[in-house]
């Protein structure tokens, strides 16, 4: 709140000098086509180069070039990667957005800014480091035409000295990130580093509290984005066909996924591809191609955000009631309709969850982690194929397109699963089948691919109403017995699912559930709750929807659930009502936050304490 | 009683009889455009001696997409959603290039709700057959307009179409289709020839049949019944097809028969009929249509070949085993390339 102005505090009580060490938030508000991605990616990478956890988070608009864009880099010696609210480290390059940008902060937070915004007339509770960066960049800039995109290499410069970023660390992110390729762009921008740092180091005398220090949290970590995991795990669990329709925030999914195929899935003795890769025209062709695709035989998936599930109801309910396999990766972002395209939600819960008409219901998998990401595109498609039905993967904007620490991912332990498919030599052995009949009682049949060099291989695949022999049918027993396999069926795919992540505490009578990225303001929020609050929690991380019996038994165990949600109308919890009994429903409380950015702590925090009453 | 020996069954050159070949018993009005083409369709698979079980047939929603029903009960058929067989069977055809597509499809499911779809279809020149059977009418519905419906026709309870027809032969010549023909259902010969054209081409064939509805659109004042084709037909040319597999020396009269190769080695035999259509120009065959809809003739035949431009999958470069069915060695890569770009992670 700018209360300040009235009263300005003084920024060197003894409290805010204490020094703070690995433990801050710096974010660089700039404008969106500027080219500050780069500049932002060094600094999070020379941090995570020093051994210090670290996330990095990009807040930008639903435009190309001109509009603010907010970079948001999280260090925290205690391992927290979830968004912290509070920015106390604020590089301000947008004149649009600075005055804002710099009432919000708390006091004793340090400002290094653009010297000719005079932000430092604002407020007297700061630290302003003021940057004549016009003046600076011409030296070491002569071309014109670039200074735009280098200027912004000045602002590491001035961290790195400001925060105490080792250079040689600042050197080596930078040379990762323009490669071998672009020695000369390099070069140009170390330059400018350099002159920031120079520049600080002569004119900036340090003053406030922040500093780094080297970890070593990081050893044999990676860094990237949910986007790329989703990729890498779909070429990892054999992908054959990809079909996509570009969307916000999913199309950096399929394009990083063309960039692996390239590398890594062509035939080296015939050069050619072992994949195919189709831009539709729309998400509905795309929808179409992969069950026309797995039809007949191929692991195939699509990647879309909300709008384009919305445009795939229809086939995915032919998908459910045809029986055929497909992989949907769902990158949520903010809706209904258009929304906030460039903003994260959990929002597609409900609709995803009941996508079509009639009685149609599908699983859905929640990574929450890039390792996750990876090896749940892997569960996917396994059970796609095992189950012969759609499996969507609900990641979100925050998981896909912010880059993320991580651990190494591991290769799959068990080798890929075709499902029930019969081959021309079973069907002599077996003298034809059934398609849609429940041979081995987990309400799944058998299928033949089109092709299958046997006379006795075809079926007729149809969305109208069928018999157990695949044949034109609307006799009411025919209807029902197939309804009710495929009920049995999704029964058999809850047992199949990934279990949730558990921590029981035994003290604790209250407990949180939340799935996916929701985790890291969830798990951050259990130990403010402790520590500020003495409050004992319980949780429940969800894998997978249908829920399992844990979830049951975990609300059953505890007096009160908080279930976190990333939406207006806590969709986690209307799931968990259309299967509880009103006994456990009466124990659920919900909490919920739809602002668009990533879920923070804090928030999560001050609403389980109002709701406690603590 | 005496006893006969039964004379030998006869079968095609791949030893198939014709009842290899048939499907589930039609229940199409009797009479409809539609059951006379499945019978072309029979013939002309059996003809041509293909595998039955190497076709997949596809359909959208509607009269015409229930008939892959009625014919090739040895091929996989995927009956679909209305206006959207075309993606459903490029994705077929991506995850096993072998496949022998068949898509067919009707005015309303493929210029009305799908014109989306196949005009993406045609841009990609998918190598499959497609049948459009073109009544201008919504059957399953009772009797409403398609896109395909021309100016000035009229429905059974009066109403007078005022909009402009699509015409998806012009679309197809123009988006990229590499064999575009034009016929109707009551012409048995020219139908299969060009069907036998259609199955040996390497590229997508559009077939627009106009296939009369006996139900809701043959009456007086309906520019799709049969006694308007009747009147109104005018084939560009007599078509004759010499499958590559037949042995068959075909006196070719000088001057009078165009004779088009293709992919397969079999020979597409086009007999001038008074004027001299050359299927390979298409400004010509856009012209050739438009001035047969301004003067109120339906021209029939082979409009538009292209034998030599590649389809799709070729396009794409990928091995030529079925995607679909690639084993795991082939499709997953090995734990070190895993380990190498976690490297370039770090």
């Amino acid at each position: 709140m700018p209360t300040v102005e009235e009263s300005p505090v003084s920024p060197l009580s003894s409290e805010a000098q204490q020094s703070c060490v690995n433990d801050f938030s710096i974010q660089v508000a700039t404008v969106n086509g500027s080219g500050s991605q780069t500049a932002n990616t060094v600094l999070m990478r020379s941090l995570f180069q020093m051994g210090i956890p670290v996330s990095g988070k990009n807040l930008f608009p639903s435009n190309i070039a001109g509009l603010p864009t907010w970079f948001t880099i999280r260090a925290s010696k205690d391992g927290y990667i979830g968004r912290k609210k509070e920015i106390d480290f604020l590089v301000a390059m947008n004149a649009e957005t600075a005055q804002e940008d710099v009432r919000k902060l708390d006091p004793g937070s340090a400002v290094v800014y653009d010297e000719p915004l005079k932000l430092n007339a604002i407020r007297q509770d700061l630290h302003f480091y003021p940057v004549p960066f016009d003046k600076l960049v011409g030296p070491v800039c002569p071309e014109a035409r670039l200074r735009k995109l280098v200027r912004n290499m000045i602002y590491d410069g001035v961290v790195a000295h400001l925060l105490g970023i080792e250079m040689d660390e600042v050197r080596k992110a930078l040379l990762k990130q323009f490669g071998a390729r672009k020695a000369k762009a390099a070069d140009l921008n170390w330059g400018a580093v350099e002159a920031g740092r120079d520049f600080a180091a002569a004119n900036l005398p340090k003053a406030d509290r922040y500093s780094v220090k080297r970890m070593n949290a990081t050893a044999g970590k990676i860094i990237i984005d949910g986007n790329a995991a989703c990729a890498l795990g779909a070429m990892f669990a054999g992908v054959t066909v990809v079909t996509w329709y570009p969307i916000t925030p999913s199309s950096s999914l399929v394009e990083s996924l063309i960039g692996y195929l390239k590398r890594f899935r062509i035939d080296k003795e015939t050069g050619l591809a072992t994949y195919a890769v189709v831009q539709g025209e729309d998400e509905l062709a795309s929808i179409g191609m992969v069950l026309g695709a797995a039809w007949a035989g191929a692991r195939s998936m699509t990647a879309t955000a909300g709008p384009g599930i919305s445009l795939m109801s229809e086939f995915t309910g032919l998908g459910y009631y045809a029986e055929i396999p497909a992989v949907i990766v769902d990158v949520q972002r903010v809706g209904p309709s258009t929304g906030l395209p460039t903003r994260t939600m959990q929002g597609d819960l409900i609709s995803t969850a009941l996508l079509s008409h009639g009685d149609t219901k599908h699983p859905m998998l929640f990574p929450s982690s890039m390792r996750e990401c990876f090896s749940m595109m892997i569960d996917a498609f396994d059970l796609a194929e095992r189950f012969q039905t759609p499996v969507f993967v609900m990641s979100d904007l925050d998981l896909g397109m912010n880059n993320w620490m991580s651990d190494a991912f591991q290769y799959p332990g068990k080798p890929i699963e075709r499902g029930k498919v019969l081959n021309a030599e079973e069907l002599t052995k077996l003298s034809g089948f059934a398609r849609y009949r429940d041979v081995d009682g987990d309400g799944v049949g058998y299928r033949t691919l089109p092709g299958t060099n046997h006379p006795a291989a075809a079926y007729f695949t149809r969305g109208s109403g069928h018999n157990d022999r695949a044949g034109y049918s609307e006799r009411e027993d025919d209807y029902m017995n197939n309804m009710d396999r495929l009920a049995r069926k999704f029964e058999s795919i809850r047992q199949a699912l990934p279990g949730p992540h558990l921590d029981i505490n035994s003290r604790a009578h209250v407990g949180l559930v939340c799935a996916g990225t929701s985790r890291y303001a969830t798990e951050e929020s259990r130990d403010q709750l402790l520590r500020e609050r003495g409050l004992e929690t319980s949780y429940l991380r969800l894998k997978a929807f249908p829920f399992g019996q844990e979830l049951a038994d975990f609300v059953r165990r505890h007096e009160r659930v908080y279930v976190i949600d990333q939406n207006r109308d806590a969709q986690l919890v209307m799931l968990m009502r259309l299967e509880f009994e009103p006994e456990l429903i009466a124990k659920l409380r919900s909490v919920r936050y739809y602002g668009g950015l990533p879920l923070d702590a804090r928030t999560v925090t001050d609403e389980i304490v109002r709701q406690e009453g603590l | 009683m005496s006893t006969t020996t039964a004379p030998p069954k006869k079968t095609n050159h791949i030893g198939l009889e014709v009842s290899s070949y048939k499907g589930g018993r039609t229940t199409l009005c009797a009479g409809c455009g539609h059951n006379a083409i499945s019978e072309r369709i029979i013939e002309a698979f059996y003809e041509m001696g293909i595998e039955p079980w190497s076709v997949a047939k596809f359909s959208g929603i509607g009269c015409s997409s229930k008939s892959p029903a009625y014919f090739l009960n040895m091929a996989h058929g995927f009956n679909s959603v209305h206006g959207r067989a075309p993606s459903v069977a490029t994705g077929a055809i991506l995850a096993n290039r072998h496949l022998f597509g068949i898509t067919v499809s009707g005015d309303g499911d493929t210029a009305s709700i799908g014109v989306g779809q196949f005009i993406h279809m045609l841009r990609r020149n998918i190598r499959q057959v497609y049948i459009i059977e073109n009544n201008g009418v919504y059957g399953l519905t009772k009797g409403q307009f398609s896109a395909t419906a021309d100016l000035g026709a009229k429905l059974k309870t009066g109403v007078i179409n005022d909009l402009t027809p699509i015409d998806c032969c012009v679309e197809a010549i123009q988006l990229g289709a590499t064999l575009v023909a034009r016929s109707f259902s009551g012409d048995k010969r020219q139908l299969q020839a060009i069907l036998k054209a259609a199955i040996a081409h390497h590229g997508l064939s559009i077939i627009d049949v106009i296939s009369p509805c006996v139900t809701f659109n043959d009456h007086e004042g309906s520019t799709k019944s049969y006694a308007y084709m009747k009147e109104h037909d005018e084939p560009l040319q007599e078509l004759d097809f010499v499958p590559a597999f037949a042995d068959i020396t075909v006196e070719i009269p000088e001057g009078e028969v165009r004779e088009i190769t293709l992919h397969d080695g079999s020979r597409l035999l086009l007999k001038k009929l008074g004027r001299d259509y050359d299927p390979a120009d298409k400004m010509n065959a856009l012209r050739t249509l438009n001035e047969a809809e301004a003067a109120g003739h339906v021209v029939t035949g082979i409009l538009y070949l292209d034998p030599t431009r590649k389809h799709f999958i070729d396009q794409l470069n990928v091995v030529d085993e079925p995607l679909g069915t690639l084993p795991e060695s082939r499709t997953r890569p090995p734990r070190e390339t895993l380990d190498r770009i976690m490297e370039e992670l770090r």
